[in-house]
C-alpha cells in the first residue's frame, strides 16, 4: 500500500521500509524545541534521568520568546532556569533576548530545519515547518525532556487528508485566507491525529510565508502536522537561509487518504474567524459592522516580512483610527531589521502604530498588549479561545494582515479590497 | 485500579488556555497551577472540587497550546480522570506522559451529568455511573501505552527500559 508524504518520512526516522496508518513506531529526530514557558518543565522532568546529558547539544534548540524580555519575576526565573540549562549542556541553539526571535519564524530563518526531517517542539504550532517539507509536531514538556535525553520519540502513524489546492488566490488574499477558509471548512477537530497533505498547482502561487502561516495553523484543525511538497520555492529558501542537506519525500501515487478536498485559490475572499473558535469563519464580505479597539500585526503565524510588507503598502500614508491600539511585532531580529531597512517600520510608525521587540506576547494573552472586559481585537494570530488575548469577555477577530491592516484604519473589521 | 468521585462537566473544544490561562504560566509549580485549574471556563470550580473527583467533556477536550501545565493543573487540582468523547492529541500524550489517567467512551461523556457519582476500573475500562445506574466500556489504551501508564509516566519508562 502507498504511502502519504508524511508516512515515508516517519518510514525513513524509524528506520522501516514502510509504515501505515495507526502503527505505533520510535522514530529518531532531527531536532528537538522548547521555549520559556515549556522548557523549564522539561528540564524538571530531566533531573528525573539516571543520566544528565542530551543526545545531541547540536539538535536542540531552546528560544526564549514568550514572556520575554521578562514580564515579570516568575518569568524571569524562568528563562534564567532555561539559560543556565543551556549553558551548562553547552546548547548550540540557544537563543536569549538580542537573537531570538519567534521560534517558529526563528527556526527556519536560521536553517535548523529542512526538508525530509523530523522534530518536536514543546509548542503545539511546531507543525510550521511541515512548509519546509519536513514532519514537524507540537508535544509537551516530557515528550521534550525524553527527545532531549534520547533523541527519539514515539508516534502513532497518522492516516492523512488531501488538499487539492488549484488557482491563484486574487488581490489580498493570502495562505492566512487560505487556512482559515479550511479550517471553516472541516472544524477545529476535522484533522484530529491526521495528517494535512497540502497539494496541486496552486501550491506555485503561495509564497514560502504564505506556507508557513498555512502549516502553523494546522494544529488549530487538531491536525498532527501539516505539510507541503518540496518546489523550487522551497529550494530556494532552503539555500539561503540553511546549510543541512534536505531530502526530498513525494507521496505515493497510490497513498490513501481519509478524504480529499479540492479548492480553487482563486474563488476565496479575505476570511475572518469570529470568537471563540478559529472554525467560525467568515468570508469578509459577509462581515457586520464590528468597532475594535486593538490591532495586532505579529505572531509565529503572520510576523514575517512579507506579512509587515503588505500591512505597510495597505498602512501607507495613512493614520490608524482614532482610539484604537495598533501593535505590530516583527518576528524576528532579523525581519526587525529587514523591515527597518526597508522603511515599513517608518510607515507604522507614522501612522500611529506601535512597534514592538520580537515576542509572542499578546497571542496568548502573556503581556504586550492584553484586553479588557469587552473590548475587541482583530488580530493575525492563531487563536481567538475564550480569555485568550485577556480578560474572559474579550474578543478576538482572527484575520491576514491585510485586512488587520485595513481595519487599522477604519477601526472597524474591514476589507483591505475596498482602501 | 480504581477512581470514584463526583463528575464535573464541560461541553465541547475545551482549550488548554481555559484549563490554565497563560497568565499563570509564569509558573511551573502544580499546586499553584492548581489553584487557577478551569478558571476562564469554570470559576468556582476549584472551590467545588475534591480529591478522586472526575472530569467528563464532549469532543476535542485539551485542544490548542501544547501546555503540560494543563493535565497537570488538573491532576494536582485532584482529578482522578478525565473521560471525553475524543481527546486532543497533544493533551493525550501529555497526560499519558505525566501519569494522569484519561478514558475516551463517545457513550459515557454524553450521557454522564455534572454531579454524578462515578466509578473507573482502570483495569476493565469500565464507567460505572452510580447516580444513574448506567455502565460503559471505555476504549482500551495499546499495551505500549499501558506500560508507560503502569511506569507512572514517560521518563520513568525509559529509565526501566
Amino acid at each position: 500500500m502507498g504511502m502519504t508524504m508524511t508516512q515515508k518520512i516517519l518510514a525513513a526516522h524509524a528506520g522501516l521500509p514502510s509504515v501505515e496508518a495507526g502503527q505505533l513506531i520510535e522514530a529518531d529526530l532531527d531536532l528537538v524545541l522548547g521555549n520559556d514557558v515549556t522548557t523549564p518543565v522539561a528540564i524538571h522532568e530531566m533531573d528525573k534521568f539516571k543520566a544528565d546529558k542530551v543526545f545531541d547539544k547540536d539538535k536542540i534548540a531552546m528560544v526564549l520568546d514568550h514572556f520575554t524580555p521578562n514580564k515579570d519575576i516568575k518569568s524571569a526565573e524562568h528563562c534564567k532556569c532555561v539559560r543556565e540549562y543551556a549553558c551548562a549542556h553547552n546548547i548550540t541553539n540557544f537563543f536569549d533576548v538580542g537573537e531570538m526571535g519567534i521560534e517558529h519564524a526563528l527556526l527556519p530563518e536560521k536553517g535548523l530545519i529542512v526538508a525530509g526531517e523530523t522534530c518536536i517542539g514543546a509548542d503545539s504550532h511546531t507543525c510550521t515547518y511541515g512548509a519546509l517539507g519536513a514532519f514537524s509536531t507540537g508535544v509537551g514538556s516530557t515528550d521534550m525532556a525524553a527527545g532531549m535525553a534520547t533523541g527519539k520519540a514515539w508516534f502513532k502513524v497518522p492516516s492523512a487528508i488531501k488538499f487539492v489546492l488549484t488557482g491563484k488566490p486574487g488581490k489580498w488574499v493570502s495562505g492566512k485566507d487560505v487556512i482559515l477558509h479550511i479550517i471553516g471548512l472541516i472544524g477545529v477537530d476535522g484533522a484530529l491525529y491526521k495528517s494535512m497533505e497540502f497539494v496541486g498547482d496552486g501550491i506555485a502561487n503561495l509564497s514560502m510565508d504564505d506556507r508557513f502561516s498555512m502549516a502553523n495553523m494546522a494544529i488549530e484543525a487538531g491536525a498532527k502536522n501539516g505539510i507541503f511538497p518540496v518546489d523550487d520555492q522551497t529550494i530556494a529558501y532552503m539555500k539561503e537561509h540553511s546549510v543541512k542537506d534536505y531530502t526530498v519525500y513525494e507521496a505515493d501515487e497510490d497513498a490513501v487518504y481519509d478524504e480529499t478536498y479540492t479548492i480553487d485559490l482563486g474563488t476565496l475572499e479575505p476570511t475572518v474567524a469570529f470568537p471563540h473558535l478559529p472554525e467560525n469563519t467568515k468570508p469578509i464580505s459577509e462581515v457586520p459592522e464590528i468597532k475594535i479597539d486593538q490591532v495586532v500585526i505579529g505572531s509565529c503565524t503572520n510576523g514575517r516580512i512579507e506579512d509587515l510588507r503588505v500591512a505597510a503598502k495597505i498602512l501607507e500614508g495613512k493614520k490608524c483610527a482614532k482610539g484604537l491600539r495598533v501593535i505590530v511585532i516583527p518576528a524576528t531580529q532579523a525581519i526587525y531589521l529587514q523591515a527597518m531597512e526597508e522603511g515599513l517600520l517608518k510607515t507604522f510608525i507614522e501612522a500611529g502604530a506601535v512597534v514592538s521587540t520580537p515576542t509572542c506576547g499578546p497571542c496568548l494573552g502573556g503581556h504586550m498588549g492584553i484586553l479588557a472586559a469587552g473590548e475587541k481585537a482583530v488580530a493575525t494570530t492563531n487563536r481567538n479561545f475564550v480569555g485568550r488575548m485577556g480578560h474572559v469577555e474579550s474578543e478576538i477577530y482572527l484575520a491576514s494582515p491585510a485586512v488587520a491592516a485595513a481595519s487599522a484604519i477604519t477601526g472597524m473589521i474591514s476589507d483591505p479590497r475596498k482602501m | 485500579m480504581k477512581a470514584h468521585g463526583t463528575v464535573h462537566k464541560y461541553g465541547d473544544n475545551v482549550d488548554t488556555d481555559v484549563i490554565i490561562p497563560a497568565r499563570y504560566l509564569n509558573s511551573s509549580d502544580p499546586a499553584e497551577l492548581a489553584k487557577n485549574c478551569m478558571e476562564d471556563i469554570d470559576p468556582d470550580f476549584v472551590n467545588r472540587v475534591k480529591q478522586g473527583d472526575i472530569m467528563v467533556a464532549n469532543k476535542n477536550f485539551g485542544c490548542g497550546s501544547s501546555r503540560e501545565h494543563a493535565p497537570i493543573a488538573i491532576k494536582a487540582s485532584g482529578i482522578s480522570c478525565v473521560i471525553a468523547e475524543t481527546f486532543a492529541r497533544i493533551f493525550y500524550r501529555n497526560a499519558i506522559n505525566i501519569g494522569l489517567p484519561i478514558i475516551e467512551c463517545p457513550e459515557a461523556a454524553k450521557a454522564i451529568e455534572a454531579g454524578d457519582e462515578v466509578e473507573i476500573d482502570f483495569d476493565s475500562g469500565m464507567i460505572y455511573d452510580k447516580t444513574k445506574g448506567t455502565e460503559y466500556k471505555g476504549q482500551a489504551f495499546p499495551p505500549f501505552m499501558q506500560e508507560i501508564i503502569k511506569a507512572e509516566g514517560l521518563i520513568n519508562y525509559i529509565n526501566n527500559k
